[in-house]
């Protein structure tokens, strides 16, 4: 059971500002169905450019919808300047604070609020689009998004940006990469979380390189697939070749030519050696319903 | 507040019964069995008759029954000791769906070398046998397959595939935590190897499992030591917990057949309910092939954590598949393998009854469900007009 606040408790069971409110003037939408929240947030201004009514519709669990109700509480009375400096934290700190793995749920309140500004900003058509470049492709979070929850609360974990927004905790493929933005950011601070990540030191024997390449392989690519209920099993390796075989969901997948190259073919070049080439193994490939399920 | 408890497939209440049998063996018979003196060898006595009693629940032999401290080791046990006995194969084939007891160990055996193959489910969580067939060869070592699923009740054709898998020589292990006391079992008459049980979950105490093992089967030990369970598991024995697990199991045995008829009529009654009165809801699993305690029911649009807090609100202990609830980002693996829609998964509530509860307790709420999701509908942005 999480341990909520009775902040968090109050607004969870009678939260404030429920709805949406008619031709608002600020619109922000966050999360899905798919990734556990969505949040709808909705503002109006008065006269003076203050925030008059927010209110908000939320899909999610407790801290979700605790948050959504007391982000709504804050805004009223601000002017958008003010409004745009609320950070995750804030809304965090006015419940009184959130278990550490709700975080999340802080960061999506500031990303609706982000885009409803935004979206008034624009005169109500902009609608809120990703910038950067995606690096949790499970929840859909980009670089810019990860480097601003590691700024904003000081974070130095793989599993705290997890915390804050989601991203690694799906199939867990991009931590490693988590890890180097967080290396960027904070430096020595940076704790190191795959401290046996295999990393290429120099000439291979042929046995060395075949046990770092089955290695990466447990460790670097199978928990990815397996995310998805698929496998992969080595079979071969001939000089730079590497064999392998896609099983379960991978077998019978339209983007396994996609996860070959881009996350077989790509974790062996970066934690073996760049020669490496991939394919798949004959058999393999000529009889998918032969595949494991 | 009263409490209402719906979360049988987590773990149970200690018969009042069983902890009556147990209570003596801690301050007054507390004597080591292995012991020569009269002391702590009357207590091995007690250990034979719980043993018996075990038996008898899954009519077998006694010999045929090992102690174990929980399901998970009894799982870990069987799994890892049959692989140790057989070092020449290298395949194992399991489910996507089972505990993480049986699945997070399987695939640690990947990294070890092993080939696991994880069968897949249809919509309403069954397996195709002939797929299972298709696998077993003679580099398979072990098959593993839960009796009953813990999320959505569905019960596996083990019988079938034990014989299956008896005809092509190889070891056939079933996880069977939440099948024991639910539904009767006759290995006397069952081509099973190996099966789980844990105690909590029938009434027994936490800390106390069983691990039934056919005679003739070879499995080296896990939990290596003294002589204990005729060395195949060391370890002095958890004597209270073992008591209580013989206790249970009596009980269950003289009970599971009316119990189960109630305990079927609550759970139906509660379910065809909520089923009826809250729109947009789904039954998850096999309706007619189901462990008679538990229903798994989505609701669209709302959170199964979300829920869950309404209903703790009122006293209602329930289970949820949502990654709210489950510690990861990600909803229920097993609402998932049955390609359960995420959308629908992160809204799953799971009632799992037992002999404990009453009619009064389903009524309420059968009368409290409409309204929690009435509540959280409002609030979703999912439902047009709430």
């Amino acid at each position: 059971m999480w341990e909520y606040t009775d902040k968090v408790k109050e607004h969870f069971f009678n939260p404030h500002n429920v709805g949406e409110i008619e031709h608002p003037d600020g619109v922000g939408e966050v999360g899905s169905l798919a990734c556990g929240d969505a949040l709808r947030l909705t503002f109006k201004l008065d006269e003076n450019g203050k925030i008059k009514d927010a209110k908000f519709k939320t899909f999610g669990c407790a801290s979700a919808i605790a948050t959504s109700s007391v982000l709504t509480d804050m805004l009223k009375g601000l002017t958008i300047d003010e409004a745009a400096k609320i950070t995750n934290k804030d809304i965090a700190d006015y419940l009184g604070g959130l278990p550490e793995q709700k975080m999340h749920c802080s960061v999506m309140g500031r990303e609706a609020l982000e885009a409803a500004i935004e979206n008034y900003r624009s005169g109500g058509r902009k609608k809120r689009e990703l910038e950067g470049t995606v690096v949790c492709t499970c929840f859909g979070v980009t670089e810019n998004e990860i480097e601003r929850v590691i700024r904003e609360n000081n974070l130095t974990t793989v599993e705290q940006v997890t915390n804050y927004c989601k991203a690694g905790g799906g199939c867990g493929g991009c931590q490693g990469e988590i890890e180097k933005i967080l290396e960027k950011i904070q430096g020595d601070k940076a704790g190191k979380v795959l401290e046996t990540a295999p990393r290429w030191a120099g000439r291979l024997t042929n046995i060395q390189k075949i046990q770092l390449i089955q290695q990466t392989i447990n460790e670097q690519i199978r928990p990815a697939l397996r995310a998805h209920g698929g496998n992969i099993e080595l079979i071969d390796v001939e000089g730079d070749k590497v064999i392998v075989a896609f099983r379960g969901m991978c077998a019978q997948c339209m983007l396994a030519e996609f996860t070959m190259k881009d996350v077989v073919e790509a974790k062996l070049r970066e934690f073996v050696s760049d020669e490496i080439s991939v394919e798949e193994d004959e058999d393999s490939a000529q009889q998918p319903h032969n595949h494991r399920a | 507040m009263k409490t209402i408890y719906f979360d049988n497939n987590a773990t149970t209440k200690v018969a009042e019964e069983v902890l009556k049998e147990m209570k003596p063996f801690f301050c007054d018979l507390y004597g080591n069995p292995s012991s020569m003196h009269t002391f702590g060898g009357q207590i091995s006595r007690k250990i034979r008759n719980a043993r018996e009693q075990v038996a008898n629940l899954l009519s077998c032999d006694p010999a045929e029954i090992i102690f174990t401290s929980c399901g998970t080791e009894s799982d870990n046990a069987a799994i890892k000791g049959t692989l140790a006995a057989a070092p020449k194969k290298r395949k194992v084939i399991t489910t996507r769906v089972e505990h993480p007891a049986v699945l997070s160990v399987c695939r640690d055996l990947e990294n070890h070398g092993y080939t696991v193959i994880e069968l897949g489910v249809d919509k309403k969580g069954n397996l195709d046998l002939d797929q299972l067939e298709e696998q077993i060869d003679d580099d398979t070592a072990l098959v593993t397959i839960m009796y009953a699923n813990n999320e959505t009740g569905v019960i596996f054709p083990v019988e079938k595939i034990a014989e299956l898998v008896k005809s092509k020589g190889t070891i056939f292990h079933t996880d069977a935590v939440q099948a024991v006391g639910k539904i009767p079992l006759n290995l006397s008459k069952s081509n099973i190897d190996l099966l789980s049980l844990s105690g909590h979950k029938l009434h027994a105490p936490k800390g106390v499992g069983a691990l039934y093992v056919r005679k003739g089967t070879r499995l080296h030990p896990f939990m290596v030591g003294g002589h204990q369970e005729a060395g195949k598991r060391a370890g002095t024995e958890n004597v209270p917990g073992i008591v209580g697990l013989g206790k249970a199991c009596q009980l269950a045995a003289k009970n599971i057949k009316e119990e189960n008829e109630r305990v079927k009529y609550l759970r139906d009654k509660l379910e065809n309910a909520i089923l009826r009165k809250c729109p947009d809801c789904i039954l998850n699993g096999d309706k007619k092939n189901r462990l008679p305690n538990t229903a798994n029911i989505s609701f669209k649009y709302i959170e199964g954590e979300a829920i869950l807090l309404m209903l703790d609100k009122y006293g209602i202990c329930a289970s949820s598949g949502s990654a709210c609830t489950s510690g990861s980002l990600e909803p229920s693996h097993v609402l998932r393998a049955m390609g359960v829609p995420f959308t629908a998964a992160h809204g799953s509530i799971r009632f799992s009854l037992s002999r404990y509860n009453t009619e009064k307790e389903v009524d309420y709420t059968i009368e409290k469900m409409p309204q929690i999701v009435k509540k959280l509908r409002k609030l979703s942005p999912f439902v047009e007009k709430g």
